[in-house]
């Protein structure tokens, strides 16, 4: 490893290496038992409970999230002082996975656990982390979040919801509406967000029994029919000041600091929920019986298989790596007293770009998997008796909250460009050289190693990204926020990017800690990635290009493209034919050999 | 009481599709994930019930490789104490009663004990046999196939299983061997406090010479069993197709039922 930090968004101007990546390979003993049982507990305790969960039978939520209070599952970000576990992200990621099986259960986890536990955890008082602390741990106290409003939902900051000090000065009194919140009708604690005085924007943690606070009904929705969501009514709420939480005016820095661990935690959620869809699958493809054999012998089927357990790999490498690059961020830092909170929220700030793009990656990577999962079930996957129908309707919200893809793919390049501004990575000097780069010929010179050839291709990705981004800014400048087409094309290259090259730094890795043997399925799904996602860039580099520039500019600017995309095609048929049959006989999804 | 409980890390057999290996007497494990023992869970969760009752240690002990670190120390985390695992590849462990003579060993040289708890069977080999042959080896009473314990003064009084759902009830001096079956309890999942705990409790890893065994007391040379082949049967399926009118058709399928004893 080598100690210098990596800095987000680094990923994109230079090459990375395989030692500092961590995968789930690097898992040590206490990673691998938190596995272990997180799993075990899921699929004793809430997936046979799947059916009373969908119903919202009274209770049941409530009482397995008090269950997963007593093994620890919902303390992993918290403090061992306040009743948690203190774990490291890779164990965060591990519990969410596997607690994600169950769409309705998961998204009452999540919220309770990150969006609704972590502001306070983060950006907390001493007396405030005592109060509310132990018994969100426990859960014997279930939190929400409360940030959108009717007129206020990618436009956070276009809150309504006001706040005056009451003439006593005890109290502020809230009044105004919150929408679609999750855990409302069960949560004892919500943290919300109102503009004092009408400007001042500021969080609050609200007792969900304060005078003044009402639940509206449940919401009708297409899916997550067993987590709660409504409406929170403020009127003339009284709310005591010492739960303003974090500073007056400051609200904004705790919403948009939780929204990047939340968007990393959802990514991992689907991650754990894709893999969880393959399994059935599978093992639905190995029996159903279509023309005397099973239908898992299609190679049409065997594609599907294989284009859901590479997706499922991407998820992991992806997240995986985040989640050490985080960690190791926050082992850099000194966190004891009272700002440490913040520390680790501005720690997390560093990694914005990676988190967005582990949401909108691993968001539609999910979506994918539940479609094929239903199309691989046939009629059965329609059909409310079998697992897909309902797999396929809970996905389809990640892509709209914790910042919905469109909002994050801004966001991505709107990060790389105020860190390059700010010199904090070498952007425009990585475009300039590009510059020259592309005047000399590029011919590799290739070893015959195994991936070197992605490897040259992902190098070559990262240029197209830097050529169609530099021209962009140099033609806008400050007036590319209104070209969104091409932001939202850049942020489809960085994903794609972060997640093929997450792909092969982990084969390589795998390589070098044991051999090629054991690493086959992973260089075999790294292969099919870069093959499919190189074509991709030709595509959206001539789209941007065409949409920027004309004449012989334009003319040099495609023939630069065509050969940093230019590629030997590879047989992937006969690479997925392979992954689908390891995963028929695992019967599961699964990496290693 | 100081309880000793032995367990061991099997394959998942239900998971994937079970295929013998190249060498005609392995079962190819690559695609298996492993964890401790069914039975065994549950012979873990009641020394712990044992030692929270009664007060003691419970000592973990394993045959096999590190591997099986993760489910010995999942066994910390839920209340063992500490941990012996053995390893040592002259052992030939598909004899039960190599395998009781190298735990007898294990025990033997841990000091007096009042109780030892194994699983009644592994879910891989079927052999139901350690648990009794390591009582032999001990020189103390055992009660197999156990789904009640209750420690009494000096002796334990244990329900048994017959067939047939019929409930024998012993008691048995102490100290002995129990083979618990599944279903006694409900074993406990390990808490994230617990595995962390358990990270810094002790597991020795002994081999045969650290615990005085000769390698021709448990070698497969010196094994009275010879493992000959392992095979998955090839599936055979005949139907036959019984014709005519309902009425005929159930009389010839009731007089086929007679004929082949099923009715
Ligand atoms: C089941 C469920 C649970 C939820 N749980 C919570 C919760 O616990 N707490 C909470 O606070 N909220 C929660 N939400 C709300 C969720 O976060 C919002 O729905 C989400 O942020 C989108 O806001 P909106 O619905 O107002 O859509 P809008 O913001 O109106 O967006 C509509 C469309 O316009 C696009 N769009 C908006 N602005 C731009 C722009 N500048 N450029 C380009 N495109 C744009 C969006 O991407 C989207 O496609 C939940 C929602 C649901 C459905
Ligand atoms: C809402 C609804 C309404 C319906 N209405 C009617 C109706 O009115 N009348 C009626 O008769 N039926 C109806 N159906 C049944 C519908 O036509 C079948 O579900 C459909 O033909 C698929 O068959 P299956 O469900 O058995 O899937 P399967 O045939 O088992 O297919 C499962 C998967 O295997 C694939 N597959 C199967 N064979 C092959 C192959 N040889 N090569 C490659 N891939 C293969 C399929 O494409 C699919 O992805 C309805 C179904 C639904 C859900």
């Amino acid at each position: 490893m080598s100690n210098e930090l990596i800095k987000g968004g680094a990923f994109l101007i230079s090459q990375s290496n395989a030692e500092d990546v961590f995968t789930p390979e690097d898992f040590d003993q206490t990673h691998k038992m938190i596995d272990s049982m997180s799993r075990d507990f899921v699929h004793d305790k809430v997936l046979p409970r799947t059916d009373e969960i969908e119903a919202m039978e009274e209770g049941v939520i409530v009482n397995l999230l008090k269950e997963a209070g007593e093994l620890g599952l919902l303390g992993v970000d918290i403090p061992e002082k306040y009743g948690g576990e203190d774990g490291d992200k890779i164990s965060t990621l591990i519990v969410t996975e596997n607690l994600s099986l169950n769409g309705s259960f998961a998204t009452a986890f999540g919220a309770h656990t990150g969006i609704g536990t972590l502001p306070i955890v983060l950006f907390g008082n001493e007396e405030q982390k005592a109060k509310y602390l132990p018994g969100l741990a426990s859960g014997e106290k279930i939190a929400a979040y409360a940030l959108t409003e009717p007129e206020a939902g990618s436009d956070a900051l276009n809150c309504k919801t006001r706040a005056m000090l009451s003439e006593c000065g005890n109290y502020y009194i809230l009044n105004g509406a919150k929408q679609y919140i999750t855990n409302a009708s069960w949560a004892h604690v919500i943290v919300t967000y109102a503009k004092i005085d009408n400007e001042k924007f500021t969080a609050f943690i609200v007792d969900g029994d304060s005078p003044g606070v009402s639940i509206d009904p449940e919401e009708k929705k297409m899916g997550l029919k067993g987590s709660s969501t409504c409406s929170v009514i403020f009127e003339d709420a009284k709310i005591p000041v010492e739960n303003v939480l974090w500073e007056i005016g400051k609200g904004h820095q705790v919403a948009f600091n939780i929204l990047n661990i939340g968007r990393f935690k959802l990514g991992a959620g689907c991650a754990g929920a894709g893999k969880y869809v393959l399994a059935n699958a599978v093992d639905y493809a190995l029996q159903r019986q279509q023309f005397k054999m099973p239908i898992a012998k299609f190679g049409l089927i065997k594609g599907k298989v294989a284009d859901m357990a590479i997706l499922n790999y991407v998820m992991e490498s992806m997240l995986y790596r985040t989640g050490g690059l985080i960690e190791d961020l926050l082992s850099s830092l000194d966190l004891e007293g009272e700002g440490a909170g913040k520390k680790i929220a501005d720690g997390i700030q560093e990694y914005a770009i990676e988190c967005s793009i582990n949401k909108i990656f691993c968001s539609e990577a999910f979506d994918f998997i539940a479609d094929e999962g239903v199309q691989i079930y046939g009629g059965y996957g329609y059909s409310m008796e079998y697992p897909m129908e309902r797999a396929y309707r809970d996905s389809r919200i990640n892509r709209i909250f914790e910042g919905t893809n469109e909002i994050n793919r801004l966001i991505i390049p709107a990060t790389l460009m105020r860190k390059a501004m700010k010199g904090e990575i070498a952007l425009i000097q990585a475009a300039q050289k590009l510059q020259e780069d592309l005047m000399m010929p590029m011919m590799p010179e290739l070893s015959g190693e195994v991936l070197e050839e992605q490897e040259n291709l992902i190098e070559n990705m990262k240029k197209v990204f830097l050529m169609v981004s530099g021209t962009a800014v140099q033609k806008f400048g400050e007036a590319i926020q209104k070209e969104q087409e091409i932001l939202g094309r850049m942020a489809d290259m960085a994903i794609l990017v972060f997640a093929a090259e997450s792909a092969y730094l982990r084969a390589k890795k795998i390589v070098q800690q044991k051999d090629e043997t054991a690493a086959e399925l992973a260089i075999k799904m790294t292969e099919c990635f870069v093959a499919e996602a190189v074509p991709k860039f030709d595509l959206w580099g001539k789209e941007v290009l065409a949409a920027m520039e004309e004449g012989d500019t334009r003319r040099t600017m495609l023939s630069a493209l065509r050969k940093l995309t230019r590629f030997e095609p590879i047989n992937l048929y006969e690479r997925k034919r392979y992954i689908a049959k390891e995963m028929y006989e695992a019967k599961k999804y699964f990496v290693l050999k | 009481m100081k309880t000793f409980v032995c367990i061991k890390r099997v394959p998942d057999t239900s998971e994937a599709e079970v295929k013998v290996d190249a060498t005609g007497k392995e079962v190819d494990s690559s695609r298996f994930s492993f964890d401790i023992n069914d039975a065994d869970n549950y012979a873990v969760e009641e020394a712990i019930l044992i030692k929270e009752a009664k007060e003691g240690t419970v000592q973990v002990i394993c045959l096999g490789p590190k591997d099986a670190d993760v489910m010995i120390r999942m066994a910390l985390a839920k209340g063992g104490d500490s941990a012996i695992r053995v390893e040592d590849p002259r052992i030939f462990a598909k004899d039960p009663l190599q395998v009781a003579k190298v735990l007898a060993a294990t025990i033997k040289q841990e000091g007096d004990f009042d109780l030892v708890l194994t699983g009644c069977m592994s879910a891989d080999n079927w052999n139901m046999a350690v648990g009794v042959a390591l009582a032999e080896e001990l020189g103390v009473p055992h009660a197999a196939m156990v789904n009640k314990v209750e420690v009494l003064d000096g002796k334990v009084k244990v329900n048994r299983e017959l067939e047939g759902g019929l409930s024998e009830v012993l008691e048995v001096s102490l100290p002995a061997v129990l083979t618990i079956q599944t279903g006694i309890n409900e074993p406990r999942y390990a808490p994230i406090r617990g595995i962390r705990a358990a990270q810094k409790k002790e597991l020795k890893v002994l081999g045969l010479d650290d615990l005085g065994v000769a390698e021709d007391e448990v070698s497969e040379a010196n094994s009275l069993i010879e493992l000959m082949q392992m095979y998955v049967p090839e599936l055979e399926s005949k139907a036959e197709i019984i014709e005519g009118e309902p009425e005929e058709k159930a009389e010839i399928m009731a007089q086929k039922l007679v004929k082949g004893g099923l009715l």
